[in-house]
């Protein structure tokens, strides 16, 4: 057991490299990589879980990262959106997202994002309906989601077409 | 939207849990966090000491044993949504989980913490109660099973001693004809439910034999409509089931609706969701 204490040394991997970092017990997830690591892609629009502007993938999934302590995050592999656009697997639905103005200010963007991250790995081939519903706790406050919906369809849409060449 | 400093600590096992329960004042059991984290980034709660119960094996994942299926307490909203034996042997309980926020909140949130927040406007509760669940409570004095129509007293009240932790969740394996049904009426996808209905019962042909119908967001904690059951298994006519709801709820105005609304909404359901099961689909 990990006794009860206020500062915890925590070890885990980030975006592949892996950092050892001291965190008190109250930091959450997003303020850790944001504040410690410089990693400001990830937003915090409500910090109570509303408006999915903090998601990022932890061990493959993706949480808001506002409702997990750092300490938690001890031994877990995290990747955020500068990850994302590193690794480049969303490269076309980031193209798409200019293509189709489907951000404006970009604050949401990055949640979005991971969020469509995991709709695609779970599902190559997403329904307009699919699409609502998996973006749908992630709030944007200007595109009015439409465009956010084309872009992600049109990239899709171009998946296809692609593999259908190959 | 800081939380308040406190101590942070990571049992392996339910023995090292009840030494940190031991008396203490201000300690706290963190499950998925989804509402607990909030009401610490708000300043609403600040315990002293958050004992985090993500790393005790034993509460994780989905079993059967002797027609009853049992579902440890920290096993994720997402894994009950995925889960084929639950799908098989506990339908309505994969009916609701998708009705619960949203995907992110699902790979977290647990069924042991919503059943241990007793918020009665949530899907859970409401579903154990319409299943005739027992929850399992575990302390050093030992394990308790607790029905579940026992276990919810009030809004963020439930029957567990201070020292005990929810461990894990039994149902009753579904009969043969039982026939589940699950509907919520909500602002937005992924909202709260205004008012939400789980219902489970037997029906072979056109006929009722049993029913349990349990409301949410319509009173203090879930709530079973009997007489309203009743109606339905005497084919009274869902009117009559739909009156008899007057008696059996208690929703209070919020912000959102008026109490009147909210048993309007809660007639609405229960003619939906009768209708839904007894079309068979
Ligand atoms: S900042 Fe996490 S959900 Fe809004
Ligand atoms: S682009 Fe501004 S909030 Fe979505």
């Amino acid at each position: 057991m990990t006794p009860a204490a206020e500062i915890h040394t925590i070890t885990l991997t980030v975006n592949g490299e892996r950092i050892t970092r001291s965190v008190a017990a109250r930091m959450h997830l997003v303020d850790f990589l944001r504040e410690q690591l410089d990693l400001t892609g990830s937003h915090l629009g409500c910090e109570h879980g509303v408006c999915g502007a903090c998601t990022v993938q932890v061990d493959g999934v993706a949480v808001r990262g506002c409702l997990m302590l750092a300490v938690q995050a001890d031994s877990a592999t995290i990747v955020t959106v500068e990850g994302l656009t590193d690794s480049g697997v969303l490269a076309d639905v980031q193209e798409a997202f200019l293509q189709r103005n489907a951000l404006q200010c970009g604050f949401c963007t990055p949640g979005m994002l991971t969020t469509i991250a995991e709709l695609l790995t779970v599902n190559p081939d997403p329904s307009r309906d699919a699409i609502r519903d998996a973006i749908s706790g992630n709030y944007c406050r200007c595109t009015g989601y439409h465009a956010i919906v084309d872009a992600v369809q049109n990239a899709v849409a171009a998946r296809r077409t692609k593999e259908a060449a190959e | 939207m800081k939380a308040p400093a406190f101590a942070y600590a990571k049992p392996t096992s339910l023995a090292e849990v009840f030494d940190c329960l031991d008396g203490s004042e201000g300690v706290r059991l963190l499950a998925g966090g989804q509402s607990l984290i909030p009401s610490l980034n708000m300043r609403l709660s600040a315990p002293t000491v958050l004992v985090d119960l993500n790393h005790i094996a034993a509460l994780r994942g989905v079993t059967e044993a002797s027609g009853v299926i049992r579902i440890g307490a920290m096993t994720r909203h997402h894994e009950l949504a995925t889960s084929p034996l639950i799908a098989s042997r506990v339908p309505l309980i994969a009916k609701a989980v998708p009705h619960i926020a949203h995907q992110a909140i699902r790979n977290r949130g647990t069924i042991g913490g919503s059943l241990a927040l007793a918020d009665p406007s949530t899907e859970l509760p409401a579903c154990c109660l319409a299943l005739d669940a027992a929850i399992v409570a575990a302390s050093r004095r030992g394990e308790r099973r607790i029905a579940a129509r026992d276990f919810f007293l009030g809004i963020y009240e439930t029957a567990l001693a201070p020292d005990e932790v929810l461990v894990a969740v039994e149902f009753p394996a579904s009969p043969v004809n039982a026939v589940s049904g699950f509907d919520e009426l909500a602002r937005r996808h992924g909202d709260y439910a205004i008012v939400g209905l789980a219902a489970q019962g037997v029906r072979k042909g056109e006929t009722w034999s049993s029913l349990k119908l349990a409301f949410f967001g319509a009173g203090d904690r879930p709530l079973l409509a009997e007489a309203a059951a009743q109606a339905v298994i005497a084919g009274k006519g869902i009117a009559e089931a739909q009156a008899a709801l007057q008696d059996a709820l208690s929703p209070s105005d919020d912000g959102e609706c008026s109490a009147k609304t909210k048993m309007h909404l809660a007639r609405v359901l229960l003619g939906r969701v009768i209708a839904t099961m007894e079309s068979g689909t």
